[in-house]
């Protein structure tokens, strides 16, 4: 390990993909991720890589299918209504199965909206916001150590699988600095990548990479190998931290930086004797269901918090599936939930089911 | 130990600056920080603030809404943070830019001219510096000599002449 340094999450996110050896970045600039397009513009040519400011998002998506059909490590990144206009890309990379990685810095909507941090882009990152059967994986980092050793995974993941990974942070992961310490060497997971558009050198039959399948059993079978490797991912891929959950009465489900929040939470109930619980899913997609099985054998409750006016928590209920109430508390427009009204909604459900 | 700190005031007095390099001296000290800006319009708008959090255990929210210390380089941001600061805490004020007293009387208060000492020491821009000599000093919570190692890392060489000044303002504020 290296020592450590001070620097913003958006920067990090751009240190740990070059680190990662991505060689090409496409962007346009949104608030408040444009740290990270200024950070690859001087940082990535010095390595060789290509940096290109797209005149649009849709226009970067397209480059980013070029360039990962090409074989080339590559990732885009931007902010929830720049993430809305790559959906298009999005889904045509999922079917023609282009890894990449696309990086949302998730700032408060719909609409234009603002600028502050939000988490209502939870639907559109594992629900598929482009049309057709997809996923990607997505993966929720809460600090910046998490945030580098995330993404350089989600570059391993990407190509492991064939497969788009979304890192998905709040404008307070991506503008907050706190100490990274970066390893000496990345653990790289290597593919000769075989299917790239690179040139037969008149030596093997040409690669084709589409998303058009106009035959209807060709198609269909197409979508079920898509079904099947990520069947694969879901059973693969999941990570998720549990945090003081053995016993605790009522479970807390947070991810990103509401989860830290959450902590300093369960730390006040501490005090009060009164134990909470945290769920963090840090795989968003696939989601940490088997978690929740467990827990709901003893505890009282299920709480999600959210940046967002209740999507995950749709999630948390299949994953109960009816065993236990399940609550929800979330602010929007970039409105941040304090420790103490998340605490005073612990204590009003436990109230509620006596004690 | 833990401090929540919140120095506020106008763009370009060095309000987001001064944080990092406190947040910086703290990591120095293998203390765990985190530094949490106001970010986008809001500061073209003209104020500025950031969040810095010094702490012997693992940082949870970087979001700070009880900081135990208040720097308020303007007025509105006095109004803004003055009622949020934990009893107990403490509050400084650059006096020659806030029209009015605090009005708490559970916090410890300074109320220091800093842009015109820092003036007078030569330099008006060191305002920001001269009122966190006077929060280093009241809370302990890092040592001058990790602020000094904060400076020269976080400066681009050409200013690292400049640093002996602001050492120098430094340390008048802790002596304040």
């Amino acid at each position: 390990m290296g020592k450590k340094v001070l620097m913003k999450g958006n920067e990090v996110i751009a240190e740990a993909a070059i680190r990662a050896g991505c060689t090409h970045y496409f962007g346009y600039p949104i608030t408040p991720q444009s740290d990270i397009a200024h950070y690859m513009a001087k940082q990535l040519p010095l390595v060789g890589g290509t940096f290109v400011q797209a005149e649009s998002e849709v226009a970067a998506i397209n480059m980013l299918y070029g360039a990962s059909g090409a074989g080339a490590r590559c990732m885009t990144s931007s902010s929830s209504p720049g993430i809305s206009l790559k959906q298009e890309g999005i889904s045509y990379m999922a079917c023609a199965e282009l890894p990449a990685v696309i990086v949302n810095i998730v700032r408060c909507g719909p609409g234009l909206g603002g600028i502050l941090p939000a988490q209502g882009d939870y639907f559109q990152a594992v629900k598929g916001g482009g049309h057709g059967d997809y996923k990607m994986v997505v993966l929720a980092p809460a600090n910046l150590q998490e945030l580098y050793e995330l993404t350089v995974e989600a570059f391993n993941i990407a190509d492991k699988y064939r497969t788009l990974v979304m890192i998905m942070g709040d404008g307070n992961l991506g503008q907050m600095m706190e100490p990274v310490q970066f390893k000496d060497q990345e653990d790289i997971y290597k593919d000769e990548k075989a299917w790239a558009t690179v040139g037969t050198g008149m030596k093997r039959k040409h690669n084709t990479i589409t998303s058009i399948y106009i035959e209807p059993e060709v198609l269909e079978a197409h979508n079920n190998k898509l079904q099947k490797k990520y069947a694969l991912i879901a059973e693969k891929e999941v990570r998720v931290e549990e945090f003081n959950t053995e016993n605790a009465d009522i479970i807390v489900t947070a991810y990103g930086t509401v989860a830290r929040i959450v902590k300093n939470v369960i730390k006040l109930a501490k005090k009060d004797n009164i134990n909470v619980g945290l769920i963090r899913p840090i795989t968003l997609w696939p989601f940490p269901s088997e978690a929740y099985v467990k827990c709901a054998e003893y505890a009282k409750a299920f709480l999600s918090v959210e940046l967002s006016a209740g999507q995950m928590v749709e999630d948390v209920r299949l994953a109960v599936n009816g065993k236990k109430p399940v609550y929800f508390h979330g602010r929007t427009g970039g409105m941040i939930p304090t420790e103490k009204e998340i605490y005073d909604k612990i204590k009003e459900i436990l109230e509620k089911l006596g004690g | 130990m833990e401090q929540k700190i919140i120095i506020a005031g106008f763009g370009g007095q060095g309000i987001l600056s001064a944080g990092r390099f406190l947040a910086y001296a703290g990591m120095l000290e293998d203390k765990n920080v985190s530094w949490l800006p106001s970010y986008g319009p809001e500061m073209r708008g003209g104020t500025a603030n950031c969040c810095i959090i010094i702490s012997d255990e693992q940082v949870g929210s970087p979001i700070v809404n009880d900081p135990t210390a208040l720097i308020a380089m303007n007025t509105p941001s006095l109004d803004k943070f003055e009622k949020i600061v934990r009893p107990g805490g403490v509050i400084i004020v650059d006096s020659s830019l806030v029209g009015r007293q605090v009005n708490r009387e559970d916090v410890v208060t300074y109320a220091i001219p800093a842009t015109e000492l820092a003036s007078e020491a030569g330099n008006a821009t060191f305002a920001n510096i001269f009122l966190l000599g006077k929060l280093i000093a009241h809370t302990n919570i890092i040592k001058p000599e990790s602020f000094e190692l904060s400076l020269k890392h976080g400066l681009r060489e050409k200013y690292h002449h400049l640093i002996p000044e602001e050492m120098k303002v430094l340390r008048r504020g802790m002596e304040y």
